[in-house]
């Protein structure tokens, strides 16, 4: 009660004077704000944004009434009564005085066309400093996207706090003391070297330039800045894109609600790709001699030795046309993959033309292999996929449980709440096989054995039980099917798993306890928990630990899996999967057929249709003949991809739209040229369930079309009388189908940016929080399934000893088409490496920088290692993006039972020293950036 | 194409036999963030610098960025970080106290002198606090008092390297003389939280540290803030000219850690932090070893007690900077409000004390106010612990009335003016307080009795200039002190300090602008060492303008 009080009381306007004038202001608003409002400006440098105030810079000093010193007018608050003078003789003293100070420091050239100390002491009328100029530091350039200029540093630290208080990357120190404190990374090393991830924050708000983006961007006029969505991963930040003579110069983070401000290195710097020369800007017709294999060497440079050019007419003609072929012969031999990357609308249609055009369900998308199996289970425990709280909700947690995750790589941004949270005292629970970055945030780090995620979370249940911590009301009005999980839970105590799990037992009650018993817990998971055969029975635990305590419905509570695509929770809710329409309505529901047969007019196939990986094994049995995929790359996504490869060299017709001639265009038969990100309109659903508009920056290149137009095109060559001109429209219709997002209006979006759902209701506000008094489940109620202990379906043996784990590194996203081509983002991460504990490296006799041999039993890749202590002794690590050591050569296609997802995660590999060096793709490996630099 | 591959993660890759040295040096201990320099400390202490290779296994021992820990090394005078390829410093450190009361003693010259080959490194130092005996030479931890050649080439070779033990009044027989019985009887409910505090607001006692805060008033203050209230005592006595402290410590150490005893149970304080500047090596052993026979043989229950070492910074005196300091950070003052009263030590209500005020308590509760209030002269009341150093025959710490003239402070307890020197001014209060010209040498010496001149008496340290001195050469060399030891945190005195100490090199100072930079210093610097740095600037200015026209 009496921090409701207190709060209260902080926002009771009161009344003091400002430079003679009465102003309202209130307790917990600094004077500096309260004056702006009121029309006067106070200079200022180390204040601004969302950031703390400092107060150090004192530029914005003022004089109170009855205080023996002057006050710095970010820091102070208003109290009843006081006089505050801002423009007093001895107030504008110390300001200038300041100002002049810091100019006197301050070198010849600028790096900003944005400087705030210039653009201060020109507003205050300080012209030329009086004093000696200091001794100028060197500039640093060793980073690819950021220079530093601490020759322009006056200090302020805004930069020390947006790396350590905002982002918690806690790279920039300030070290030293007095006027030799330097801004610093790590141990004042060359930001190239350092631990700096480059998430840009500290550039976003260096009120100088002495922080900037590279190569001199600061000083380039924009002609326009368009709001957009970030088209990397599942965090959905909003930002600004700055466009100069149809190019993107830079990008600044948004005040969206995923993401205040924030970018990490991918949306900030990882947008030239859509500027690079490999890009496909006239439709590309096979060669009739090329022959398709899956042995095809990548090489984008030299396209025309496979492809010719086609007019787009020839080219949509001759893509329909084979389509259309082999579905009047049989229609299930034609199958569709959509994109997570693309928009709410593509997918929409997407899944509209597979299923009406087409004439069956055979559609599905890359939700397959990152979370198909935590919907699975989502939905059989609560009648919903989608998360049930907000990342940033983490704020209102007491304990935050992240397990099978690595999210200041893969979703950075989400990550910072989580440390945001951890900084202030909230308990962080991260449990993973590899030790991240978060671990160090982590009040307890659990680095279970891989494989091993039912055992340690069925310790947990087991002891929730055990210990009498079960919400015995949540369970009674709220779920079914407790005995079952009881019983079940009976054989799994934590001094039974801890040898199985690795995690003591004590460790593991603690924090069984602790989650049960916290105010609110929220749970966060990502691939390491679903890229399992048992990725299922993984989230069934989760579900039940939540359950069973009671700890979901409220703000801080909840199940969240964390998206890795942009629109991968979108392109879900618009229907691109095999078994449901928009809105998770079954194909195999009646109701929902004739539904959707009213609404398209037409007859629909009942039979739920195949999934991403039997789709593949069906093409290479010859039963899937034509497909038409959009901007997937399966030649690259897909688990044992060799295989994948040879099933779509097999295809008789491939249509691929996509914006580069990636892996799998190479195998096509007709390759149309489609649009960036950055050139469409469009929505898109982030992880947080916000549906958020992306706007067109850019003119595509060339003869790239707006994905919704070529699909349309190939609709119609199909037969369909589709007339669809504008996303809008599109929406329009789903708006009709889909219950959750009835509520959005696209003008809504075009004013609001983004818009949560459930938003049933023009003007509703949209549910942040959702199961706060049922689960959209046909009995109201959540389900527990109990999960047994089920082994990875390739262990480690004598002939291949060793673990691999696949997974993402932060710069590069998805297969690398996009991020492999962004200088920076190529810049930091050119080459293909395996992370394995430097144990095991030293074990085979490989220095860190070598090559070394990694061989499954599908594939034999070589890169180079790299020692990391977080990897665990007995694995190796390997992210997918790499063509020329690519990891799912090597990786295991057995599927999850239930969520037909691969064993990305687990499969038994030899590493041994020594392999060819990696090839070189075409693109990457330092080649963009040089190319800048030239 | 010529790629870069990263052979580790980004950043450093700690070194597994770094890792082992540091965790054989933590051992058990608590690798709480707060105990940062702590560890910092027992890694330079047994290397005899901080390698990169040490600093990223701390931090990873620690959990934190490689940079917290970086920061805060390179903050301290006493870290010596060492990057990889670097060049480890020599075996042994002698510093040479450059602050003012030294260098009227000739430690320049010295300075120059001193030279031992590449095994031993000599550094000039900020005031190590034993002015009595300037110029002083630290060998190692030793202080060489009255510094020569010979005198540190002596102890050099005899290796005389540790602070000699001084004899002082230890646990046994501070309690044999009725030490402790006071805080018992407290305990005992004997007397009252109410009666002592009264006690103290009745006899007048303000804080010794320099703020001059009514002591008693401050327990009231922090009694009245909500639990759990936490106390930290400074004993960063730093401020040139000034040695009472050490001088009390090296003497009577259970009379302070009593007196701290008491002010923490009148304020309802549950946990003592002690923080000792790390210049004084010999008052740790003291200290560490009455603590330890105090708390082996407790007269009474005993909140937590930490002795948290300093490590070189003149600010942590400041109390904002030295609890950022405890909570092992850099030493980097607060903006108030908030006050440490309300908001302190880890976001605790705080009751923070100078060494020497506290010292006093248990004396004047026996005595009783009116005995401590009656001291004192030209209507000022109480006593006063001068530091006296400079020309005068009798350097040391003066106990005097409150309210005495330096006239009579000089003529009374200093034995009068070296031979052949005669009284041109003065520093009434160390480094920041001002300085006085020998026509104010009657004005009383107390709280508020300067500020009208100019100048305030601050710690009591008295810095005597004769006219063989010059009183802008002083005020250089404190504005050089200044601009050594600003934390960096604020414009004015980051940047201000050394643009000033540019200013005053020149042999004509450039008044105005030096007025208008010293007018803004005052005004808008965060705390007390950006305030009053320009004091001495403008006491020559006002004072002794013709030794800089």
């Amino acid at each position: 009660m009496e921090r409701i009080r207190d709060s209260q009381l902080a926002m009771m306007p009161i009344e003091f004077k400002l430079n003679g004038e009465t102003v309202v202001g209130r307790p917990d608003e600094p004077i500096i704000t309260t004056a702006k409002k009121h029309g006067v400006d106070i200079p200022h440098l180390c204040h601004g944004g969302n950031q703390r105030s400092d107060g150090n810079c004192r530029a914005c000093m003022v004089e109170i009434k009855g205080e023996r010193v002057l006050a710095p007018s970010c820091c102070r608050f208003p109290t009843q009564g006081m006089e505050v003078t801002t423009n007093s003789p001895r107030a504008l003293t110390s300001q200038r005085m300041v100002l002049e100070l810091l100019l006197s420091d301050m070198p010849e050239q600028e790096y900003t066309l944005d400087n705030r100390l210039t653009q201060w002491a020109g507003k205050l009328g300080v012209k030329k400093s009086r004093f000696s100029r200091r001794e100028q530091p060197k500039s640093d350039l060793s980073h690819p996207a950021m220079a530093v200029n601490l020759d322009a540093c006056i200090q302020c630290t805004r930069c020390v706090r947006a790396c350590r208080e905002v982002q918690v990357n806690d790279v920039i120190g300030y070290a030293g003391r007095g006027d030799h404190s330097k801004i610093v990374f790590d141990f004042d090393d060359p930001m190239g070297e350092s631990t700096c991830v480059a998430c840009g924050e500290c550039v976003q708000v260096c009120p100088t330039g002495a922080l900037m983006p590279a190569r001199g961007v600061g000083l380039q006029k924009a002609d326009k800045t368009v709001d957009s969505v970030c088209p990397f991963c599942g965090v959905g930040c909003l930002l600004t894109y700055h466009v100069k003579q149809n190019k993107i110069i830079f990008v600044n983070g948004k005040d969206g609600p995923a993401n205040r401000h924030r970018l990490c290195v991918k949306g900030r710097y990882g947008f030239d790709y859509v500027h690079h020369p490999h890009r496909l800007t006239r439709p590309l017709i096979r060669k009739p001699d090329v022959r398709k294999s899956a042995d095809f060497v990548v090489d984008p440079g030299s396209w025309s030795d496979v492809f010719r050019e086609a007019s787009w007419e020839e080219a949509l003609q001759k893509a329909a046309e084979g389509l259309k072929r082999i579905g009047e012969q049989d229609r299930y031999a034609l199958a569709g993959f959509g994109s997570a990357k693309g928009s709410n609308e593509e997918a929409y249609l997407f899944q509209k033309l597979v299923r009406t055009g087409f004439g069956t369900n055979n559609v599905d998308h890359c939700t397959r292999l990152c979370h198909a199996s935590s919907v699975a289970a989502l939905l059989e425990g609560i009648g919903s996929g989608a998360v049930s709280n907000q990342v940033n909700d983490v704020a209102n947690a007491e304990l935050i449980f992240v397990i099978g995750a690595n999210p200041t790589s893969n979703h950075p941004v989400a990550a910072t709440w989580m440390k945001n949270a951890a900084k202030r005292g909230v308990k962080l629970v991260y449990a993973d096989p590899r030790r991240g970055e978060l671990s160090r945030h982590a009040w307890r780090f659990l680095q279970f054995k891989p494989d091993t995620d039912v055992a340690l979370l069925n310790a947990m249940i087991h002891t929730i039980i055990d210990e009498n911590l079960v919400n015995g009301d949540f369970v009674r009005d709220r779920t079914s099917g407790f005995e079952a999980l009881k019983e079940n839970a009976k054989n799994f105590s934590p001094e039974k798993m801890a040898p199985i799990c690795g995690i003591p037992a004590e460790t593991i009650r603690e924090v069984a306890r602790t989650f049960a018993t916290a105010r609110a817990s929220m749970i966060f998971w990502g691939m390491g928990i679903s890229q399992h055969i048992h990725g299922t029975d993984n989230a069934r635990c989760l579900i039940a630990l939540t359950l069973m305590t009671g700890q979901v419905g409220r703000p801080g509570t909840g199940l969240h899996p964390l998206r890795g695509q942009n629109n991968v929770q979108g392109a879900s809710d618009s229907g691109l999967i095999p078994m449901m329409y928009p809105d998770y309505q079954r194909v195999s529901t009646p109701e929902a057929q004739q539904r959707f047969e009213k609404l398209w007019r037409t007859a629909l196939d009942p039979e739920p249709g195949l999934t991403v990986v039997e789709i593949m094994n069906s093409a290479y049995d010859g039963k899937i003949r034509g497909m038409y995929i959009m901007g997937e790359n399966p030649a690259m996504s897909d688990p044992d991809v060799e295989h994948a490869r040879a099933a779509m060299a097999k295809l008789e017709h491939l249509v691929v739209q996509d914006i580069f001639l990636t892996e799998t265009a190479y195998l096509a038969d007709v390759v149309l040229p489609a649009t960036a990100w950055p050139e469409k309109d469009g929505t898109v659903t982030n992880t947080d369930r916000m549906v958020q508009l992306g706007r067109k920056a850019l003119q595509p290149p060339g003869e790239a079309r707006e994905d919704l137009w070529i699909i349309v095109q190939i609709a119609r060559r199909l037969g369909l009388d589709w007339n669809y001109e504008h996303p809008r429209q599109v929406f329009d219709e789903m708006r009709g189908c889909m219950d959750s997002i009835k509520g959005i209006t696209w003008e809504r979006l075009e004013r609001d940016s983004s818009v949560t759902y459930p938003c049933e209701n023009e003007g509703d506000a949209g549910q942040p929080v959702v199961f706060q008094t049922h689960f959209p489940t046909a009995t109201g109620r959540g389900k527990f399934v109990p999960a047994d202990l089920i082994p990875a379906a390739e262990r480690p043996d004598a002939e291949y000893p060793m673990v691999l784990i696949t997974g993402r590194q932060l710069e590069h996203w998805h297969t690398g088409a996009m991020t492999r081509r962004s200088g920076a983002l190529d810049a930091i991460e050119p080459e293909p490496v395996a992370s394995l504990h430097p144990l095991d490296l030293e074990k085979i006799k490989v220095k860190p920088g070598q090559v070394l041999s990694v061989e499954s039993r599908r594939g034999k890749i070589s890169l180079y290692a790299r020692a990391d202590a977080g990897t665990p002794r007995g694995a190796v690590f390997i992210p997918f993006c790499y063509y020329e050591a690519a990891a799912n050569l090597l990786t295991n296609p057995a599927l999850d039972p239930y969520g037909k997802i691969p064993e990305f995660k687990y499969c038994a590999v030899k590493v041994v020293k020594g392999g060819a060096r990696p090839s070189d793709p075409g693109y990457g490996k330092g080649r963009t950036l040089a190319e800048l630099y030239r | 194409m010529k790629t870069k591959v990263r052979p580790i993660p980004k950043g450093r890759a700690v070194d597994p036999k770094a890792l082992q040295d540091v965790q054989a040096l933590l051992g058990d201990a608590p690798r709480r963030r707060d105990l940062l320099i702590e560890h910092l400390h027992r890694i330079n202490d047994r290397y005899g610098y901080l390698s990169a290779a040490h600093l990223a296994a701390l931090a990873q021992e620690m959990a934190l960025a490689l940079t917290e820990v970086y920061e805060v090394a390179t903050f301290y005078h006493h870290f010596e970080v060492v990057k990889e390829g670097g060049r480890a410093p020599a075996a042994l450190t002698v510093r040479v106290c450059d602050s003012i009361s030294c260098e009227l003693a000739g430690a320049r010259e010295l300075l120059g002198a001193l030279k031992f080959g590449n095994e031993v490194r000599v550094l000039p130092a900020p005031c190590v606090g034993r002015c009595e005996v300037a110029p002083c030479v630290v060998v190692h931890q030793n202080p060489v008092g009255n510094a020569t050649l010979d005198s540190v080439k002596r102890a050099l070779e005899r290796k005389q390297l540790s602070c000699p033990e001084t004899s002082y009044i230890d646990y046994a027989q501070y309690r044999k003389a009725g030490g402790y019985k006071l805080i018992t009887d407290c305990l005992a409910g004997e007397r009252t939280r109410e009666e002592i505090t009264k006690i103290m607001e009745d006899s007048g006692l303000r804080g010794l540290g320099g703020a001059g805060f009514p002591a008693g008033r401050k327990w009231r203050l922090v009694a009245a803030e909500p639990e759990p209230r936490v106390m930290a005592v400074n004993i960063d006595e730093g401020e040139p000219g000034t040695f009472k402290d050490r001088w009390y410590l090296e003497r009577d150490p259970h009379r302070f850690l009593e007196g701290m005893l008491i002010a923490a149970w009148c304020s309802g304080v549950g946990e003592i932090w002690i923080y000792l500047r790390d210049e004084y090596a010999g008052c740790r052993q003291i200290l560490e070893r009455e603590l330890s026979r105090l708390k082996a043989q407790a007269p009474c229950a005993l909140p937590p007690i930490h002795l948290r070492r300093g490590a070189g910074a003149y600010i942590c005196g400041e109390e904002s900077a030295m609890i950022e300091s405890i909570e092992g950070r850099r030493g980097m003052p607060r903006l108030r409000p908030p006050y440490v009263a309300q908001v302190g030590l880890f976001g605790r209500p705080t009751l923070e004390h100078n060494m020497e005020t506290v010292y006093w308590v248990r004396e004047i509760v026996e005595k009783g106010a009116q005995w401590f209030a009656a001291q004192g002269r030209n209507d000022r009341k109480g006593l006063r612990s001068f530091s006296v150093s400079g020309r005068v025959k009798k350097p040391g710490v003066h106990l005097a009335p409150a309210g005495i003239t330096l006239v009579e402070l000089i003529d009374e307890f200093c034995g009068g003016m070296l031979d052949g020197h005669e009284l041109y001014a003065y520093l009434p209060g160390g480094a920041s307080g001002g300085i006085l010209p020998a026509s104010k040498a009657d004005l009383p010496l107390d709280f508020d009795t300067l500020q009208p001149h100019g100048c305030f008496i601050g710690s009591a340290a008295i810095v005597v200039l004769s006219h063989k001195d010059k009183a802008s050469k002083a005020a250089v060399n404190l504005m050089k002190f200044f601009h050594d030891e600003s934390c960096g945190k604020c414009t004015p005195c980051r940047v201000g300090t050394g643009k000033a100490v540019a200013l005053m090199e020149q042999a004509k100072w450039n008044q105005p602008l030096l007025n208008e930079l010293s007018q803004a210093m005052m005004d808008a610097s965060i705390c007390g060492l950006g305030q009053a740095a320009p004091n001495p600037a403008l006491s020559v200015m006002k004072y002794f303008p013709h030794e800089v026209q």
